[in-house]
């Protein structure tokens, strides 16, 4: 098969599967991009989805450049357009009949319903992302510092706590060979 | 959550076609809008930005559409911040307004995103730059964690809340079921679990011509 097609295939399932968005859809997409079809291992997943994390925007923005590495430039916007074309396309028509909705309450029930789904699905985005970048102690150390200034500090942007893991990675582990692929 | 809504006309709310949606927006002016909160957002902090921008500074929307807005977005497929540009944009100007919106969210964060994705499979050897992102995957866990508790700490003093949010990570990360199970499985019976009852709500049951 194709291996373009078959981006723009994963990516579009996985965007009809991201119902709470990005980190709820984060462990199926870890399952299919490295367990299945072995486009990246466990290292480059977590590496990527680092990078998704500091630039400006949706963190899931890091699937271009799980498309880059598949095919190179048509795979990164493949991945792009099959992970936010078909949720857009169902957003865009709901919104339209949405109001036709107004006040039934069902529509009460679906949100009570998916919260707690959604947030069940975020931890486990979580636990998958930790599985592959808790690696020793300093790695814990790094995560519970920003855990603390994200959650117990209001005004921080998160970005620059992300950006700050980065340096105390580089200042500690540049000589130990942290994170260097198998050769 | 939210302050003060305006007192609902009961007119309005039997028609919501009749609130004002500001007409001949210029495209350009909703792409530098999006634009800007799509180089600016950082961290799922997106919904705080978009607020501030399309109702408070542009008074694109009310508060009330707003929400709307955000729960169509919330309760479907893909991400607030994609899918809120995509229906903002088409309330605006139509669907030319819905794909500048969602061009402008995701220009600034896509093409750095790729810019570095460039030059990281160019340098996956380096020492370095492994190092450094070790420590950034590191720091993305605790903003996760942390990001994943402040949506999910007023749903833990409710034990069916609880009980959904374990059920799904136990089924998730530990029997490895595809999500689209999960989603099949607990989607349903949690909102059956929710499900309207009779007493609830009689407001909200006067209006539901769609209730099943």
């Amino acid at each position: 098969m194709n291996e373009n097609l078959s981006v723009l295939g994963v990516f579009s399932l996985l965007s009809i599967l991201a119902v709470g968005g990005g980190a709820a859809v984060l462990p199926e997409t870890k399952a299919l991009v490295v367990e299945t079809h072995h486009w990246l291992n466990d290292d480059q997943f977590r590496d990527i989805y680092g990078l998704g994390q500091v630039v400006p925007g949706p963190n899931m923005l890091m699937v271009i450049v799980i498309g880059y590495h598949v095919t190179g430039f048509v795979g990164a916007l493949m991945a792009f357009l099959g992970f936010f074309l078909p949720a857009g396309a169902i957003s865009w028509a709901a919104s339209r009949v949405w109001d036709h909705f107004e006040g039934s309450p069902w529509r009460r029930a679906l949100q009570q319903g998916l919260a707690p789904l959604v947030v069940g699905l975020m931890a486990s985005g979580t636990i998958s992302i930790a599985r592959t970048a808790i690696d020793g102690r300093l790695t814990v150390v790094i995560a519970f510092a920003v855990f603390a200034g994200v959650y117990c500090v209001k005004k921080i942007n998160p970005a620059l706590l992300v950006l700050g893991g980065g340096l105390v990675g580089l200042a500690l582990l540049s000589g130990t060979g942290a994170g260097m692929p198998p050769s | 959550m939210n302050p003060s809504p305006p007192p609902v006309p009961a007119a309005a709310a039997e028609a919501p076609a009749a609130y004002a949606v500001p007409r001949g927006v210029p495209l350009w002016d909703i792409f530098v809008t999006f634009l800007f909160i799509g180089a600016i957002s950082f961290g799922g902090g997106v919904v705080a930005y978009l607020r501030a921008s399309l109702v408070l500074k542009k008074g694109w929307l009310d508060e009330e559409h707003f929400l709307s807005a955000l729960e169509i977005s919330q309760a479907l497929p893909g991400l607030n911040a994609t899918n809120m540009s995509i229906i903002v944009g088409d309330r605006l100007r139509g669907v030319a307004g819905a794909i500048i919106a969602f061009a402008g969210m995701t220009l600034p964060g896509g093409s750095m995103v790729l810019a570095l994705g460039v030059a990281y499979a160019a340098n996956a050897h380096n020492p370095y730059v492994n190092a450094a992102l070790v420590g950034v995957g590191a720091a993305a866990v605790g903003m996760l964690s942390a990001v994943t508790l402040q949506i999910g700490h007023k749903q833990l003093n409710q034990v069916l809340n609880v009980a959904i949010i374990a059920a799904t990570v136990l089924m998730v990360s530990f029997l490895h079921i595809s999500l689209i199970w999960v989603l099949l499985t607990v989607g349903p019976v949690a909102v059956f679990l929710f499900r309207p009852r009779k007493g609830d709500g009689e407001a909200a049951a006067g209006k539901s011509g769609e209730a099943s």
